[in-house]
């Protein structure tokens, strides 16, 4: 199977593309309205028929969510400290999709690395210096997230076994396996609900200025600015981006694929590891059984509009992170259950592709 | 665990089995035409839901299971209908639009449910069960063979159907050449849009039915996010059978077989936590996948889009 990073055909192209001369500004301006803006519109569009079929008035969800989650104060820090975990799961999914890999088991790494953080860094509290138990917290969650993913690497790379589906089943295996840890292995004994130890408040990532603003935000953006500036700027990126684009070209070119394909696994799962370390030691302090928030693949149409570009992917986490603090809160408020923000998410993917399509076509034409 | 291998622990294993199996093995043979025809469809998981979230609302409202099983069925075309025009028609990525509809149908059904049902989970009645006289007595298989309700025997006879269509008629050539050699097949005047638009459509039905077996039999009512990864499932499946019907019945047992653990364990009174018992499946898929992935053969062109005169 060949694989495409792209929701039509072309798009690894599609960052030069944009810089073609002055001729091209007026279309440049047109591309931005069809594949960015317009299906971004669209969805909301769409949405908001399910929502009216519902009996909810779609004018007042979306106001009570810009209100609740832009025009508030409170609302806008929250939104902020939740933009850590979604930016840590772009850089993660900018560097498998550039590099031609579907990493769709993010879930199940974010939550192993969110328990395996959570047990260590409490017990390393008083034994170890704050900034040294965040940064074990961090690396280990690192680590497990890319141990999490060695089998779909190893089958991708050496058996090209489709990482598709082993991803996938790997992520529910992750799943289940996080909430057997906080059972069986990393229980709080102090507790009645089975959770792990919870990381003091003054232990956490420190907040922002006088904010309750968590400080991951700040990693979150490094963390996507450094894979952008990697994958687009380095020799090491470029190779990534070979294997991505045409795996025979790149082995011709006496890359070895194999090992590339191994570094790429490694390192999305490594990020989407770090994510959720940054939502436990910054935020949540423990992981209770059962919890998982599934950012995974809803992260993925961001990153698809971002055209796999850092500073796209970050603009957009902002807003999605405000649709998220905003119908968590519209499901308690308005009786809205949060699962329609998957609505959203989806009817964004299938917008996004149509406009890839007209996109095309349009193209296709001027040609 | 003393008595984990008494007669009632036995029967529930291998009911639960076959239970488990049946929605597999039906998103399994809907899943292989897809991929026959070249288009990897993962939006079956979506296909599934919306057969099991329909397929539940039509028998519950009309209290007639056979109602119920078509209405799961339009449930999953309707579903790929929107699958066939993004993907086939207008050629969109295959994998993209899949995540976006097993993600739309997860949202959908969950917000449909929210609205029609509240917090309450409303149960069908027991469904009537085929009675084979004599067979349907022996002990422990008995009622696990001979006791199931008739779809799982239709669902039995598609293996044999589909076999047959795959290997003796032209159909079944030509899907195959639809995800072998799809210009090929439009030189020689197929029509190969339109072949992958069937298999598509052919894929929703059987998972719209799977998932509405899950609802209605399985489970006797619909809970949000229910197939679980059955849909998944049922992608390695057609994988793994390298296109023959038969394959994918074992495989859906030896998977159904690990499900149906879970709750076998728990009649048996074990004290495992049950997310380790749920590992089970996925960790057989795993282990299967690491064993035989390398045999897996797919089609050339499966995932690729047809345009006629592309390159």
């Amino acid at each position: 199977m060949t694989m495409e990073t792209d929701v039509n055909s072309s798009s690894a192209g599609t960052d030069t593309a944009g810089v073609a001369g002055p001729v091209n500004e007026r279309s440049a301006l047109q591309r931005l309205l069809t594949v960015t803006v317009g299906p971004i519109v669209a969805a909301f569009l769409l949405s908001a028929i399910i929502l009216a079929m519902v009996g909810v008035n779609p004018l007042t969800y979306y106001g009570y969510i810009l209100e609740r989650s832009l025009f508030s104060g409170l609302g806008l820090e929250q939104t902020a400290t939740r933009m850590a975990p979604l930016l840590f799961l772009c850089a993660s999914l900018i560097i498998a999709f550039r590099a031609g890999i579907w990493n769709l088991g993010t879930d199940g790494q974010f939550l192993l690395g969110a328990v395996v953080s959570a047990a260590t860094a409490p017990l390393l509290v008083g034994v170890l210096p704050g900034w040294a138990v965040l940064a074990v917290g961090f690396a280990l969650a690192a680590f497990v997230g890319a141990v999490w993913s060695i089998i779909p690497a190893l089958l991708k790379a050496y058996q090209g076994v489709n990482e598709i589906i082993t991803t996938l089943m790997m992520s529910f295996l992750g799943v289940l396996m996080a909430s057997t840890l906080v059972k069986l292995v990393f229980r709080d004994p102090n507790t009645t609900v089975p959770q792990t130890r919870t990381l003091p408040v003054e232990d956490r990532l420190p907040r922002l200025f006088e904010t309750s603003i968590s400080s991951g935000l700040v990693w979150g953006l490094v963390a996507v600015l450094l894979v952008h500036l990697m994958m687009t700027r380095t020799s090491f990126g470029l190779r990534l981006r070979t294997v991505g684009a045409n795996p025979a070209a790149a082995s011709h070119a006496g890359l070895s694929v194999p090992l590339l394909t191994l570094a790429t696994f490694g390192l999305s799962a490594g990020f989407a590891g770090l994510s959720g370390a940054s939502e436990i030691l910054g935020v949540a302090g423990n992981v209770r059984a059962n919890w998982n928030p599934a950012y995974g693949l809803m992260v993925i149409p961001l990153v698809f509009l971002a055209r796999f570009h850092g500073v796209g992917a970050i603009v957009l986490v902002f807003f999605y992170s405000a649709l998220l603090i905003g119908s968590e809160s519209a499901a308690r408020r308005l009786g809205v259950p949060q699962d329609f923000t998957l609505v959203l998410v989806a009817s964004l993917l299938i917008c996004l592709g149509l406009g890839e399509y007209i996109d095309h076509h349009k193209r296709k034409k001027e040609r | 665990m003393g008595g984990l291998l008494t007669e009632a622990f036995l029967s529930s294993l291998f009911t639960g089995a076959i239970v488990a199996a049946v929605p597999m093995l039906l998103a399994g043979l809907g899943e292989q035409m897809s991929e026959k025809a070249g288009v990897l469809n993962i939006g079956i998981e979506g296909m599934m839901l919306m057969g099991a979230y329909m397929g539940f609302l039509i028998a519950f409202k009309t209290d007639s299971l056979w109602l119920g099983f078509a209405g799961g069925i339009l449930g999953g075309v309707l579903t790929a209908i929107v699958m066939a025009i993004l993907c086939v028609r207008l050629g969109l990525n295959q994998i993209v639009i899949g995540i976006g509809l097993t993600l739309g149908a997860e949202g959908l059904t969950a917000l449909l449910h929210h609205f029609q049902f509240s917090r309450t989970y409303p149960r069908l009645p027991a469904p009537e069960r085929l009675n084979v006289p004599g067979l349907t007595d022996l002990p422990i298989i008995g009622p696990s063979l001979f006791g199931r309700h008739l779809i799982v025997y239709l669902a039995i006879a598609a293996v044999v159907v589909l076999a047959l269509l795959y290997r003796r008629t032209n159909l079944g050539m030509t899907l195959r050449a639809a995800g072998e050699r799809p210009a090929a097949l439009d030189v020689a005047g197929g029509n190969v849009l339109g072949i992958r638009v069937f298999a598509v459509l052919f894929t929703g039905a059987m998972a719209g039915l799977g998932g509405a077996y899950l609802a209605n039999i399985g489970a006797g009512l619909f809970i949000p996010f229910m197939t679980g990864g059955a849909g998944f499932i049922g992608i390695v499946l057609a994988m793994l059978a390298r296109g023959r019907p038969l394959w994918v019945l074992i495989g859906s047992l030896i998977f159904g077989a690990a499900l149906s653990l879970t709750t076998a364990l728990q009649v048996a009174g074990s004290n495992i936590p049950t997310d380790v018992i749920q590992m089970l499946p996925f960790a057989a898929v795993m282990l299967v996948l690491v064993l035989f992935g390398r045999r897996a053969k797919l089609p050339a062109a499966l995932g690729v889009a047809y345009e006629r005169g592309a390159r």
